[in-house]
Formats: structure tokens, sequence, C-alpha cells
């Protein structure tokens, strides 16, 4: 082995655990980056391959009833390939094992499904045909929810009629990926499910035979999807139709949409921190290596060594740990991706989940390890090979004198001598002292990135179930019904107070911008569905039937108050009417409208209508009013709001609590890498002081305090860092995350600061304790024979 | 130099080996010894004698293998890590070859290091004045010259008041004038405050300024002479 080659082992093996800080920050950060980039492209090459392979629509347009004949004239559209008309209807299910009844989307298939636009796919048992009793496949989640086997029976209630569906398969379609129930912001699988059947049985139980209330479009790479949409309303308006909408509105594909972008936002900040941390370090690491062997590179350039050779000398140690970090970095990656693949199997249901596991994130990986590597270690490399041999030769110096300004700054603040030790050290390197600061300030942004999301929902939640939606059961009906409705409600045991709301399908359009939503009509008094501003106030409506709507309509619709929006009634005469913009409140949920429900029937030319009622029910007789709404064949669907909320916080933890545990552990290797490198540095620096001390009498805990000293103040110091680079990160994730549907408030609760302060603190007392051993093996007699 | 009667220090058959490889190294074979109280002492021996063993084992740096000592009444032998701690820094002072003065504190805080700890220390302004360098209290150990940091050493190893002032190779590192003045200020000290001093050294000029001089061979005591002259300091020559 050439003399090179083994200085080159001498040195990584002298650095081993600085080498080793570095390889694990980098391994972290190269990690988190090919987990989530591997995780975004698995899961868009899997939803991408199944919506290829089960023709995913382009189009979708929802309408009251047409013939099927008018298919063929939207099948005639210029850019339509393929055009599919179902029957879908919302249905309540009664399960014997459940009090609550469930309800469930009923879609009808074509004889053959696979031709058909989102087309079904079968994990399990066959597809239905028609027979006697009504065959059905089930969605999976709903399925694995209710334990549903084949040839297991749900009992169903069709618009009135109750019928058996015979379950003859489990499966999956792509516009069903994620299922929220109508009126709900989050999904519940145990209560809201999809069935499919085939259409000659779904339109002979709801009279609708020859005819659809849903078309479906696949279109060809040329068309003008703006257009379709356009000529597919002008054929459906006389039938209803409440307006096509494309893929960015389908509620499954922009959920799986959102999940996406937050993962691509995660893909590149963490690992931004970590590596941008794995830099400072390498630099800190070197910068104090070439200090220390100054001797050793004056000598071999003494020897004939070029500057060159010394330089590639020092960028393989930094080389050799950077191809550890992006190869133990890549693996650990590959392993995590595979992990979070499975988490998010049991959100998103593909027919196959494809596992990316090669691709440009390996070339973007070792590119930024060669950055970090560059990065840090350029000025440290510069240093050695532009030390002229001679100044080299000097060294064994004493150390500098400290500048006239710091011991001044020093005496005035602190008296005692060993006060002062620690105080000129920090000061007199300040660079040192500015990255240990920087980089324990990174971790704790880091954690406060993680985990502030969680009280964010908790907030989110509170807000949008405890002080606005305060109803316990919401039930939708098949169609409006009159007031009667709601007196014969209040009736039902338990039932403790009934608000009624009208919901009108419409289209809102200002100039070219339009949206498809629901208009809610409120009683100006309503308690049970109180609309708040983000301050948790609620706001009036304007007397003069002005329009209310929400931040996320106004900016979608560019709308400010004054402004006149023309609304299209999809429902009853289809007419179009203009209103005022009268009140814009912003809130966290996606666009919504509001008027006094009065001034809504007025706007139909109809009496008092009920589409739905918001319930309070005592919790004792719960079960009961279930019982009621079990028998009542006008309920199209009901919404239970505890029960939603329990669900989506078992999911929640499920799914965010391995990532936070995840992410806690990443962020304390990169404070522990940065404390634990900054005490070797200070330790190797002043084993010489430490080891003096110890002679001169002072005990053990004494020297300790001159190193823990030095790392406390430092982790004291990353906190007013630390805080607000995480509040910067968490900004930057909350406006990311900004999506049409939802939004988050920019809030971090102060018990995320106080735990992140508190893993710090952990953190930096696991590195105290590291330090305590250090001065436990100085060797005192060594030391002082040894020339500074 | 008084109380010749009573002594620091006894080592009775002190014998140290180390573990070296595979083989073991005796670093001091049965030393028997007795060290009184304001004696100047001088240890002289080649390297691997066993004179800075014996130094680390007197100071309480390091344990024999076999043997014992006693500082006055105590026995140092099978001491605990914190009784030693307590014995140097009641009683011991030490000056180093190369100083060890921490960079980053001035020569007032360097002995202000010791006099923090200390039971009943002096100021370390009259520790300064003692080795006269009351005017050179705010420089730092790199605005000042090898033989000015040695003497700011020996005002922090005095500035305790300790009962023994234990030098390892004090004038090492310095040329002869500044050795001359490193080893006046020493002298005084033993002198004045009645300090017994011991100093290692290979430098067999120096055994002259000695009341008694002690020859160390492969770990053994070859010979002990005692000085009937005691020269001073700045008459020695090497």
């Amino acid at each position: 082995m050439r003399a090179m080659s083994r200085l080159l082992l001498s040195d990584l093996g002298s650095h081993w655990k600085q080498g080793l800080a570095i390889v694990v920050l980098l391994m972290c950060g190269i990690a988190t980056l090919i987990m989530s980039i591997s995780t975004m492209r698995s899961l868009e090459a899997s939803r991408d391959r199944y919506y290829a392979r089960y023709c995913f629509a382009h189009v979708w347009a929802s309408l009251v009833r047409a013939p099927d004949g008018l298919l063929e004239q939207i099948g005639q559209i210029p850019g339509v390939q393929r055009v599919s008309g179902r029957v879908e209807k919302h249905v309540l299910l009664d399960f014997p094992a459940m009090i609550e009844p469930a309800s469930a989307r009923l879609v009808s298939i074509d004889i053959d499904p696979h031709l058909d636009i989102n087309g079904l796919y079968l994990r399990k048992g066959r597809l239905p045909v028609v027979s006697e009793q009504t065959e059905v496949v089930v969605s999976e989640l709903f399925a694995e929810e209710h334990r549903i086997r084949l040839g297991d029976c749900i009992r169903a209630n069709l618009e009135g009629k109750r019928e058996d569906l015979m379950v003859v398969g489990i499966g999956l379609s792509p516009d069903s990926i994620y299922v929220v129930q109508p009126g709900m912001l989050l999904p519940n699988n145990r209560l809201y499910g999809v069935l499919w059947a085939p259409k000659e049985k779904l339109s002979a139980a709801f009279n609708m035979e020859g005819t659809f209330n849903q078309v479906t479009l696949r279109l060809g790479h040329d068309a003008n999807i703006g257009n379709v949409k356009r000529l597919v309303d002008t054929i459906l308006e006389p039938y209803g139709s409440i307006g096509a909408y494309d893929r960015d509105e389908q509620e499954s594909h922009a959920r799986v949409r959102d999940e996406m972008r937050e993962l691509r936002t995660m893909a590149f900040l963490s690992p931004a921190i970590f590596l941008s941390v794995s830099a400072f370090l390498v630099h800190m690491v070197f910068s104090r290596m070439i200090g220390q062997q100054t001797e050793q590179i004056a000598t071999l350039r003494a020897f004939g060594y070029s500057a060159m050779q010394i330089g590639m000398h020092y960028m393989r140690v930094v080389l050799v740990w950077v191809v550890l970090g992006v190869a133990l970095g890549i693996a650990c990656g590959l392993w995590l991706a595979v992990w979070l693949a499975e988490i998010y199997r049991m959100f998103f249901r593909f027919p196959e989940m494809i596992l990316i596991r090669f691709g440009w994130e390996w070339i973007l990986a070792v590119s930024l390890g060669v950055l970090v590597a560059f990065l840090g270690a350029i000025s440290g490399v510069l240093r050695a090979v532009r030390l002229p041999p001679a100044v080299a030769m000097r060294s064994g110096a004493s150390q500098p004198a400290p500048s006239k300004g710091l011991a001044r700054l020093a005496k005035i603040f602190l008296l005692r001598p060993v006060g002062r030790m620690v105080m000129i050290r920090m000061v007199g390197n300040p660079w040192l002292t500015i990255f240990s600061i920087l980089g324990m300030g990174l971790g704790m942004s880091l954690l406060i990135l993680s985990s502030f999301m969680e009280k964010t929902i908790e907030y989110v939640l509170d807000h949008q179930f405890a002080r606005s939606q305060r109803q316990d059961l919401q039930l939708s009906f098949y169609e409006p019904r009159t007031q009667r409705s709601l007196y014969e409600v209040q009736q039902w045991p338990g039932v403790q107070r009934v608000e009624g709301f009208r919901s009108v399908p419409v289209r809102m359009r200002n100039g070219l911008a339009s949206d498809r939503l629901a208009l809610l009509g409120l009683e100006p008094d309503v308690e049970l569905f109180r609309v708040l501003d983000q301050n948790d106030r609620p706001i009036g409506f304007p007397e003069q039937g002005g329009l209310t709507i929400t931040g996320k309509l106004a900016q979608k619709l560019h709308l400010s108050i004054g402004d006149i929006v023309e609304i299209d009634l999809l429902e009853g005469q289809n007419r179009s009417i203009f209103l005022e913009v009268q009140r814009i409140y912003p809130n966290y949920t996606g666009p919504a409208a509001f008027l006094p429900k009065a001034y809504l029937h007025e706007l139909m030319h109809e009496g008092e209508r009920e589409s739905g009622l918001f319930l309070s029910i005592d919790p004792d007789k719960r079960s009961q009013v279930y019982q009621q709404i079990k028998q009542t064949p006008a309920i199209a669907g009901v919404t239970d709001k505890d029960s939603a909320l329990a669900n989506f916080r078992a999911m929640i933890s499920k799914s965010t609590g391995w990532m936070r545990l995840i992410n806690a552990v990443f962020a304390i290797l990169i404070t522990l890498g940065v404390a634990y490198n900054s005490a070797l540095i200070t330790f190797s620096e002043r084993s010489r002081d430490l080891a003096t001390m110890r002679v001169l009498g002072y005990r053990e805990s004494e020297v300790n305090r001159v190193l823990l000293l030095e790392l406390f103040w430092t982790m004291f110091l990353a906190i007013p860092v630390g805080v607000p680079l995480g509040y910067l990160f968490a900004y930057g994730l909350v406006r990311s995350l900004d999506s049409e549907t939802h939004r988050f408030p920019f809030l971090i609760h102060e018990q995320t600061i106080v735990y992140a302060i508190l893993v710090m603190l952990a953190a930096t007392t696991v590195c105290g304790w590291m330090v305590i051993r250090m001065t436990q093996r100085l060797d005192l007699i060594s030391v002082l024979k040894v020339r500074e | 130099m008084n109380n010749l009667t009573r002594p620091i220090f006894q080592a009775l058959q002190l014998t140290k080996t180390y573990p070296m490889g595979d083989v073991q190294v005796h670093a001091l074979r049965g030393v028997d010894l007795e060290l009184y109280a304001g004696e100047f002492v001088v240890i002289l021996g080649a390297s691997g004698s066993g004179k800075s063993t014996l130094l680390n084992i007197l100071g309480g740096l390091d344990v024999p293998s076999s043997g014992s000592v006693r500082f006055g009444d105590h026995e140092l032998t099978g001491a605990s890590e914190g009784q030693m701690t307590q014995y140097r820094r009641d009683h011991v002072g030490f000056v180093f070859q190369f100083y060890n003065l921490v960079s980053g504190l001035t020569a007032l805080d360097n002995v202000r290091l010791v006099t923090d700890i200390a039971k009943w220390p002096m100021t370390p302004s009259e520790a300064l004045g003692l080795v006269g360098l009351q005017d050179r209290e705010s420089f730092y150990p790199a605005q000042l010259s090898g033989g000015e940091q040695q003497r700011v050493a020996i005002a922090r190893a005095i500035s305790k008041r300790p009962d023994v002032l234990l030098c390892d190779e004090p004038t090492g590192a310095l040329d002869v004038k500044t050795g001359a003045i490193v080893l006046d200020a020493i002298s005084r000290i033993n002198r004045e405050l009645g300090t017994l001093v011991v100093v290692i050294t290979h430098n067999a000029a120096i055994a002259g300024m000695a009341n008694r001089v002690i020859y160390l061979s492969d770990g053994q005591i070859a010979q002990i002479k005692v000085n009937t002259h005691v020269i001073p300091a700045s008459e020695l020559v090497w």
C-alpha cells in the first residue's frame, strides 16, 4: 500500500467519530430525499398506470336524468373518444352489527366492465350479472372495514324500497381512490363506501330504465377540454345537468393530487435541512483537521509532495465519508420508501403498487452528496493547499491572544476565569460557534416542522367541528322536503334540536372564471351550523339578501365585496340570477357560498323546503335515533360527526405517528451530530487546558463545566435561531398545502416549541454525557508532556 | 532550610511497572525516600530513569504498583480519585516543562484559576509579584516570553501556598539566561515561603542549587548527595 493510502486510512481512523456524524447526517438527508421522491414517483406511476388501464374519465357531468340516446350525440363532440352513461345514487345501508346506518354511492356498470370508462378492477370474486337478486361489487376499504365476504348480503334502502344486495366481488375503480361522503371533509370507510351493480338492475330499482344521470367521457390527446365541457353542458342543460367538470374538480383525483403535492414539498424541504447541516459539519471538521495537521502538511510538502497531492488527500477523506453517506442514504431511503408505500396503501388503493427504485433521484442524491462535500471541504482544502511549507513548520506556537475588545467584553460580563474561558473560546472562534448554533438551530427547526401540523390539524378540526359545525348528525334527503319532515324528526326520542338547510347546486361565474358548488341556505339564527371566520367569530348574513362567500371562492372567481356574480341555478327551472357579494370571510375549507334560507326559497320560487337537517341528539339515545333514520325511506345519507372525527384521528395517528417519530429521530441525530462534533473539536483544542486544570486540583465535575457550559450555551443560542427557522419552514409548508379544497392556518402552538426545546435539551444532555465520558478518559500525564 | 527532621513525604519500596505490548517495563524498582519541609531537592536522571514516574506518584497523578507513599499523616497509596484531586488541590503546586498556561486567559486570570479553588490562597497579584511579573498581569500567554510564561506558571503554582512545589523540567524549554531567572524564582519561593521544592531534570548543572540531589538510574536511587554549599541560580552554568 502506498504511503498516502496509509495516511488516508490513518486520517479516517483518527477522525472516525466526526466522520460517523457526517455519514449519519448525509445518510438522513439522502434517505429522506430518496424516500420521498421514490414514493412520489411510485405513487404517480401506480396511479397513472391505473388510470390508463382502467380508462379513468377526463370529463364528468351529473344531471337529473336523460335518455340514453343522447350519449351518441355527446360521443360526436370533437375530441371525445368514448362516452358512458351511468346511474349513480346515494343509498343508506343497514348493517346489523352497527347501530348507525352506513351509506354508499351505488354506481351502475356495463356488462363488460373492462370496456367501461372508470373500469372496475376486481380484487376478489367476480363481476355482478343480472339475476333475480341484485349482485354488487363492494369497494375494498369499505369491505375491509365491515369484514364483508363474498356471498354476504347487505340490506339497502333504495329510495324507500328495502333490498338485500348480494356481494359477489370486492374491487376498486380509478375515480374512487379517495372516497369522501358528500358534505364531509374527511373519508370514513366505515360509514361510506362505493357499490357497483349492473345498470339494468339499478335502472329498474330507481325507475330509470333507458336513462342515465351521470355521463363520463374519455377524450383524445388533442381534445380541447374546455370546449368539450361547454358542448356537454349545452346538450345536457335541459336535463338538469349541474355542469360538466374535469379531473381537476373530481374529488378523488384532487385529493390524491394534493397528497402528492405535499409529498413533493417534504421531498425537498427536509433533505435541504439535513444536507446543509452536513455541509456545515464537513466544514467544521475539516477546518479543525487541517488546523491540527499543519505540521503533517509541512512535512509532506518538505518531502516534495505537491500542493495538488495534498489537496487530493483531503478530498479523498471527505469523499470516503460522502460515498458512505450517499450509499447508506440510498439503501435506507429505498427501505423507507417501501415502508411509506405500505402506509399509502392504507389510504389509496391501487390495483398494483409499482415500486420505482431507480431513476434520476439517484443522480440527484449523488450530485447533492458531492455538492455537500465540495461546499463543506473546499475552504479547508484550499487552506491546506495554500499553506506555505515554512509557515506550516512554525506550528506549535501558542494560541494567539484574544482581541482587546473581546477581552474587555469577557471581563465585563463574566468574572470567574472558567466562565471567561468559555466566552473567549465561543466569541474568539466565531465561525465554529456560528456553525454549531446554526446546525443545532436547523435541527430544532426540523423538529418544529415535523410536529406543528398535528396541532394545526387539531385546531382546524376544533374550529370546523366543535365551533362551526355543532350538529351531531347531518341528514340529507333524496329530494327537498317540506318543513313537515323537520317537525317529524323533532318528535323522535333523543332528538334535542333540529335545524333545516336548503342546498341548491349552482354554477357561479365571474367573467371567464366559474365554479360549481352547492349554495347553502341557512336560517339567520342557525345554531348547529354556524358560519365562522378564521377567528371563530360568527358571520351575520346580510339583511338585504346579498351573498356570503368563503375566501377560497373569492380567490377562485376573483371576486371582491360589491361585485355582482352570475349564478346558474342547476336545480328546478335552471335559470340564471345575479347577486351582489356582500361578505367574504376567510376560513379553512374550500369554496362555499351562503344565503339566508328564506331568500334562497324566494329565488327558487318555492315555499319552505329542506334539503337536509342538522340534528343535535342526546348521546344516550343515539341508537334510538339511528333506528328511526334506518326506518325513514326519504333519507339518502347521514353523517355522524363524532364517528368521522374519531376515524380521522385514528387515521392521522396511524400515518403521521411514524412519520413524526422518524423526523424526531432525524432531528435528534442532527442536533447530536452537530453538538457532539462541536464538543469533540472543543475537547481536542481544550484537552491540554482541561488536563492542566485537573492537575491543578480541579475536580472532574468542575472541568466538565467548561465543556458543558459551552455546549449548553450553544444550545440556548440555537433556540432563537431554530424557532424563526422553524416558523419559516412551517410557513413554507402551510403555503404549499394551500389547495383548492382546504387551507391550513399558519399556527404554531407553544407546545410545539416546548416540545422542540425539550428534545433539543435531551439531545444536548446525551451529548453532555458523552463529553463527561471524554473527560473521564483524559490522560493527565501524557497531555502535560505534549507541546501545545 | 527548616524542619529537616519532619518528613513531608515518606516513600517505601515504591515500584511501578507499565505494560508495553507483551513486556512489563519497570519504571521504579523499590524506591525508599524521605522529603522534608523547606528542602530544595533536585532529582537527576537520564531519560527513562523513572524520575517523571516518581514525580507523578508524589503529585498524586499516578499510583505505584506496590510500596507506599505517605504525605504527612495521609497515606496516598490506595487513595480514591476524589481524595487524590483534593490532595493536589490543597497541597501540591505543579510547574510543567511547557508551562501549560490557558491561552485565552491573562496572566492574572491564569493564576486566578488556582486561587479560585484554593483554601487560603494569596491574591493573584501577590503571587505574580513574587515572581517579578506584577507589571505583566494583563498580558496573555502569547504576549509573554517563554521565561515569563514559566514564571506565570510558578506564580500560579505557589498562589495556593502549597506544601510542595513539584517542577517537571522547568527549564527544559528555555535558554540558559531565561532558565536561570526561572530557577531563581523557584529558589526564592523555597527560601521565602519555606515550601518543599522538588525539581526533576536531566540537567546536572541545576544540582548545584539543591540541598539534596537524588540520582535516579534504571528506576532505583543510585546516590543521594547533600550539598553543603548551595549555589545561587544566577551563578549556574550549563
